[in-house]
């Protein structure tokens, strides 16, 4: 039972009629980093919806750190969020408030006390080496460090997942090989379970991680120390 | 603790929308501030009218006068009918003996008229006085006390304070319809006041739904901001009540119409009522801002 996620029989059909997965079965393990790999509209950002329940499945089971996510109640979603942190490509930011208060928000929306909150940031801070940028506002930084500020704030509430959309979808090969020096450190350190949905070839063949292959809605293939294979998708 | 932490944050992040929607919360504001100032007027009158009104009603009765062949048998009668009057509230039977006695006893201007009168020529009567239970019907108990057999004729209190009633009423349900439609106004207001913070939030309210916010978390701040409008909206009704009321009733010296109208003393009707004005505004902005979370923050 060491398992994080397990999906059974889901599927996922949206309101407009369009399939995004397919009888989708699935469990990762704890302390697992794993990449989920397929071409545009393969139903990865759907999968990392159903995750952190921005999405139901229309069939099936999500079960996430022991809680049955289709089943939960709207008013009841923010127990799920709690125990996991979400980065997607765009950052999603605050513009008007620094690295710190950006931060330290995510620990502030749920009551957590100030000198608590002031230790945590400032940890979360260190592990994704911004330890120097504390006082900045996001847009003096650039966007390898605005991520890494959207990191800090997924991973401060210490959460067992990490979900990531495309995190490096805007930056640049030598940026986003710095992300992903980040993420496997967060992995490694804090035993973070790691969920990536990229297009990136060359960082999922570098990082010789799981690799989930999304096929129009259907798993095509689940590899450990998987690569990045044209072929499958 | 932690809900103190929260709250505080609430307060804060309110009073900044505030301040940055400052055009539409000032609308909103100034329209609370009307309606509260005629809600707070509508309230001092209508207590005043009340008071008084109680005041002459307590002294509002039917006197019946009996035939003057009207047996001891008839008078039982006669009470008997008035007491199956539904609007007939208590009765009491006074022979002329007694009548003459009380008013003897009252003045000496009576007295010396009284005392020259035989029991032959006097020209009082033995008489029934009926106290009603609404006043407003009370022309109508009067008329149905007059048909009664034996039953000579009937007074009461003076028609003008039975009008004059009547045309308080009519103001008051007047005012009644004015206030709700402009708390109609008013909540309107409010409601698009709070959307314009939820818009200028999304991203933030956004945010905080990733990170694992709770509804009351992402509610409570545009609730408190409702409150806050009320709040600021009842500042000047309340310094009306205070210090127009009690200017009025200083002015006046606490009566209008010389003695017949006498007004509420200042203390503490005046906290009363400004507790009343403010309570409504917070209420008011409270209708506002939740039906408009509950219309444009889905949660
Ligand atoms: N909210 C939605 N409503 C309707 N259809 C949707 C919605 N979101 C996604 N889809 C459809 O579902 C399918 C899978 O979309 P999804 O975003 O999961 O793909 P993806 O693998 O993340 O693609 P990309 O690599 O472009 O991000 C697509 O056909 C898409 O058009
Ligand atoms: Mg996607």
């Amino acid at each position: 039972m060491s398992d994080l996620i397990r999906l059974k029989n889901v599927e996922k059909r949206y309101k407009n009629g369009v399939t995004a997965i397919y009888d989708l079965n699935l469990a990762i393990e704890k302390g697992s980093f794993v990449f989920i790999i397929g071409g545009s509209g393969s139903g990865k950002s759907t999968l990392i919806k159903m995750l952190y329940r921005e999405e139901k499945p229309t069939k099936g089971q999500v079960i996430v750190g022991g809680l049955d996510v289709a089943k939960l109640k709207n008013s009841k979603v923010y127990k799920l969020r709690r125990k996991l942190g979400i980065v997607f490509q765009d950052y999603r930011l605050l513009p008007k408030q620094t690295v710190y208060e950006n931060v330290a928000f995510a620990l502030e929306c749920i009551g957590e006390k100030k000198d608590v909150i002031r230790i945590k940031v400032l940890k979360a801070l260190e592990d994704v080496g911004l330890k120097n940028k504390v006082h900045e506002y996001p847009d003096k930084l650039s966007g390898g460090e605005q991520q890494r500020v959207a990191i800090a704030r997924a991973i401060v509430n210490e959460p067992k997942l990490l979900l990531c959309d495309e995190p490096t979808g805007n930056l640049d090969p030598d940026m986003s090989m710095e992300i992903m020096k980040v993420l496997e450190d967060i992995n490694k350190r804090r035993g973070t379970t790691i969920v990536m949905a990229t297009h990136d070839k060359e960082i999922v063949n570098k990082m010789k991680k799981q690799v989930i292959t999304l096929k129009e809605g259907h798993l095509v293939k689940f590899k450990q120390k998987g690569k990045y294979e044209d072929e499958a998708i | 603790m932690k809900l103190f932490r929260m709250l505080g944050r609430s307060i804060r992040d309110a009073i900044k929308s505030v301040i940055r929607n400052f055009s539409l919360s000032l609308a909103s504001i100034s329209c609370i501030t009307i309606t509260l100032i005629i809600v707070a007027v509508a309230i001092m009158a209508s207590y005043n009218v009340q008071n008084f009104t109680k005041e002459i009603e307590k002294d509002m009765t039917i006197v019946a006068f009996l035939d003057n062949d009207a047996t001891e048998e008839d008078v039982k009668e006669v009470e008997k009918t008035i007491k199956s009057i539904s609007n007939v509230d208590k009765y009491t039977y006074q022979t002329k003996q007694e009548v003459k006695e009380k008013m003897q006893a009252e003045s000496d201007v009576f007295d010396t008229v009284l005392k020259n009168w035989s029991d032959e020529e006097s020209p009082l009567k033995d008489t029934i006085q009926v106290k009603v239970k609404d006043v407003q019907k009370l022309s109508n108990t009067a008329e149905k006390i007059q048909k009664i057999d034996k039953v000579a004729v009937v007074r009461y209190g003076s028609g003008m304070v039975d009008k004059m009633i009547a045309a308080f009423n009519q103001v008051e349900k007047i005012t009644y319809g004015i206030v709700i439609a402009l708390i109609i106004v008013t909540v309107f207001l409010i409601i698009n006041t709070i959307k314009l913070t939820i818009s200028a939030r999304r991203r933030e309210i956004g945010i905080m739904r990733l990170v694992g916010a709770s509804n009351f978390t992402i509610k409570t701040p545009f609730i408190i901001e409702g409150m806050i409008l009320g709040i600021f909206g009842s500042i000047v009704p309340i310094l009306i009540t205070m210090y127009g009321y009690t200017a009025f009733y200083k002015h006046f010296d606490g009566y209008l119409y010389s003695q017949l109208i006498q007004l509420i003393k200042p203390e503490p009707f005046i906290y009363q009522v400004s507790l009343a004005v403010i309570v409504i505004g917070i209420i008011v902005g409270m209708i506002g801002s939740a039906s408009a979370v509950r219309k444009y923050l889905k949660v």
